[in-house]
């Protein structure tokens, strides 16, 4: 994935976007003041300058899907670990509760189940049959939308053929008005996504740890 | 040693396990009503859910895991004191090596409770353990939390043979000086023991084996519990020097644990006869080594990170000096080397109740370390935007209370049960006993010094 900061315009429509999909439980403010959101996606928002001239920084972060993900080797149970595409995956069933992968993430993109997970009326009408509900107890992340990279996949090959650049769609850069978020095949040297990795204003966060994530974020380039 | 300084001995040490008086019924109904409400207080936290504690994103370790790592540290106490005295041959040793292997024994058990405690989903522990499974599912060998595992039932099997091996002639005298079902009992305990010159032979190379086989063990068990931080990329938690610092912190708190529950043991059971002045002056001599040693482990690894200056680190290191952590940090230094160091050194603070001073210092102390190096590290990540607080919830402050009783309780029951200081042992040495002591013992003139 790339995120374009020039882009964003930091609307927050990705991470609504990303709870509807992936039925994550909406915590109340009593909770999500206490440090129990769940959020797959945020958008870190960062000020820059004196008053009054104040700038602010939008910075939309989600699991950066690490070739050397910290979270993995730390998990006893498996229940973190990594797929043949190179995804971070997340067995929830799996998973005991441990928390030791959050702590481990430098990123804290790790988000835990503290209570069995409740959607106030009307939105208990809206879940996702493709995504399976978690327990309390359990971690969950940001997993690129792989229910929808599935489906695409199975049509394909219904189809006989190869998938397509730009056919499969996080629900976060589906959602987001500005384009800002861009999903494809980083194995696909054509792949707009592969064009926008290589880019000179292309960074990683945090890059020094070494953790090799797979999300590229284009630096801003306007004064605004 | 003659005939009737045994008989004392014996019936002495034995005395609390054939008279019980209902001051200590009393104490086991209040511990034990402490430790019922601590095992409540886990299921209601089971049943509404984790969030019962203050544990939030991205503070996701705290309270159990900090009590964790300190229950494991006090059971560096025992075996690794008793094993190190045992192999020098330190004659002083006598009195205190049942007491200290036990607390081994106990402490890792309560300590053990708390990985499977502050699991999200406590029910299904048994993961973390290589069981054949019609899945072929194992767990992750690569994770410190399996070394755990595997470290911690290590140290306890071992703990528990070193701690039983001396008690077997114990077992036997209590078999010969009871009738009925405690004779069934504890001869079924004394495994057929006659005294022979073969069984004691025996006896003897079992321990020594024992005694060497468990030194590695414990350093290799605190240094892997250190694993459990010193293996994630977080800021000073990545560091190399964690596995002496523990090592060395666990001992520390062990010794101090020793202290306290040797003083309560003198006090309660009357054995003023038997724990004397000097076994404190050691052990406290031994503690203020120990402070010595954590304080200058502590000054290394700050040094270290502000020199260092790496910005996430330097956040971690300043938050803990001087930002909201600040008054724990500086309440822990006092704790661990101010007061034990002032008391202990001075000769003449060095008493028995100056040790007990300087060791509940250092076992509130050793707690705030082992918070001030998770909580502090994992509230100050590397994002400035997820930074967080911690702040503990009724469920955990009652969870982590209820297992200081737990220790209590066992440790009053194990005294009430087995015979706290080794008979036998004190029997075939030439401790000094009251005033039996050996004429060329009491003759020796540093001893006349130093009585």
């Amino acid at each position: 994935m790339a995120v374009d900061l020039d882009r964003c315009t930091g609307c927050e429509a990705c991470v609504t976007a990303c709870h509807a999909e992936n039925n994550i439980p909406t915590v109340g403010p009593e909770q999500a003041g206490r440090g129990r959101a769940m959020h797959w996606i945020r958008v870190e928002r960062y000020w820059e300058g004196e008053f009054p001239d104040v700038r602010v920084r939008f910075r939309p972060v989600m699991c950066q899907q690490c070739d050397a993900a910290p979270c993995e080797p730390v998990c006893p149970t498996y229940a973190s670990h990594h797929t043949d595409e190179g995804l971070n995956a997340q067995v929830y069933n799996r998973c005991i509760g441990t928390r030791y992968c959050a702590n481990a993430c430098p990123y804290n993109v790790r988000f835990f189940d503290f209570f069995n997970p409740q959607w106030p009326k009307p939105l208990h009408l809206q879940l996702n049959p493709d995504v399976s509900l978690r327990e309390v107890g359990v971690m969950e992340k940001c997993t690129f939308c792989v229910q929808r990279i599935s489906a695409a996949k199975i049509a394909a090959r219904a189809d006989k053929r190869d998938l397509k650049d730009g056919e499969i769609t996080p629900a976060c850069a589906q959602a987001c008005p500005s384009k800002a978020l861009v999903f494809g095949d980083l194995n696909d040297p054509e792949s707009e996504v592969s064009r926008l990795s290589q880019s000179a204003r292309g960074s990683k966060l945090l890059e020094d740890l070494g953790t090799l994530p797979k999300v590229t974020y284009l630096e801003r380039q306007s004064g605004v | 040693m003659s005939e009737a300084t045994a008989r004392r001995l014996s019936d002495d040490l034995l005395r609390p396990l054939l008279e019980t008086s209902w001051r200590f019924w009393l104490l086991v109904v209040f511990l034990g009503a402490i430790v019922a409400t601590g095992l409540g207080t886990w299921f209601y936290q089971m049943y509404h859910g984790f969030g019962m504690t203050g544990i939030n994103m991205p503070v996701y370790w705290a309270f159990y895991v900090t009590t964790f790592v300190f229950w494991i540290g006090i059971s560096h106490a025992g075996t690794l004191i008793s094993a190190i005295l045992r192999l020098v041959n330190a004659g002083w040793r006598r009195p205190v090596t049942r007491c200290a292997e036990v607390i081994t024994v106990f402490a890792l058990m309560i300590g053990a409770l708390f990985p499977i405690i502050h699991l999200g989903r406590p029910w299904l522990f048994f993961w973390l353990i290589p069981y054949p499974n019609q899945r072929m599912i194992w767990p992750n060998f690569r994770s410190p939390l399996v070394w755990d595992f595997f470290a911690i039932t290590t140290y306890l099997t071992g703990s528990v043979l070193f701690l039983f091996l001396p008690m077997i002639p114990d077992f036997a005298l209590v078999r010969d000086k009871t009738t009925g079902l405690r004779r069934r009992v504890y001869g079924a305990l004394a495994l057929g023991w006659q005294g022979t010159p073969k069984q004691w032979h025996r006896l003897e190379s079992a321990m020594q084996i024992m005694a060497i086989a468990i030194i590695p063990v414990a350093v290799s068990v605190h240094t892997i519990v250190s694993f459990d931080f010193s293996m994630a990329p977080v800021p000073m938690w990545h560091s190399a020097i964690f596995g002496p610092y523990f090592v060395a912190g666990a001992i520390f708190s062990g010794i101090a644990a020793l202290i306290l529950a040797m003083a309560a043991l003198r006090k309660f059971l009357h054995l003023e006869a038997y724990l004397h002045p000097v076994h404190f002056q050691n052990l406290g001599k031994l503690l203020l080594m120990m402070s010595l040693l954590w304080a200058y482990f502590i000054f290394n690894e700050r040094l270290t990170v502000w020199y260092g200056n790496a910005t996430a680190e330097r956040e971690v290191l300043l938050v803990t000096q001087r930002g909201s952590f600040a008054p724990l940090f500086w309440t822990m230094v006092v704790c661990n080397f101010v007061i034990p160091f002032v008391v202990l050194s001075v000769k003449r603070l060095r008493t028995i109740a100056g040790c007990v001073v300087a060791s509940l210092t250092v076992v509130v102390g050793m707690w705030l370390e082992r918070f001030l190096i998770i909580v502090p590290s994992l509230s100050h990540k590397y994002l400035t935007y997820t930074w967080g607080h911690y702040r503990p919830q009724p469920v955990e402050i009652i969870i982590v209370s209820s297992t200081f009783a737990a220790m209590m309780l066992l440790y009053v029951l194990f005294s009430k049960l087995v015979p706290i200081i080794s008979i036998w042992e004190l029997k075939v040495g030439e401790h000094y006993v009251a005033d039996t002591a050996p004429p060329q013992a009491a003759a020796h003139p540093l001893l006349r010094a130093h009585p």
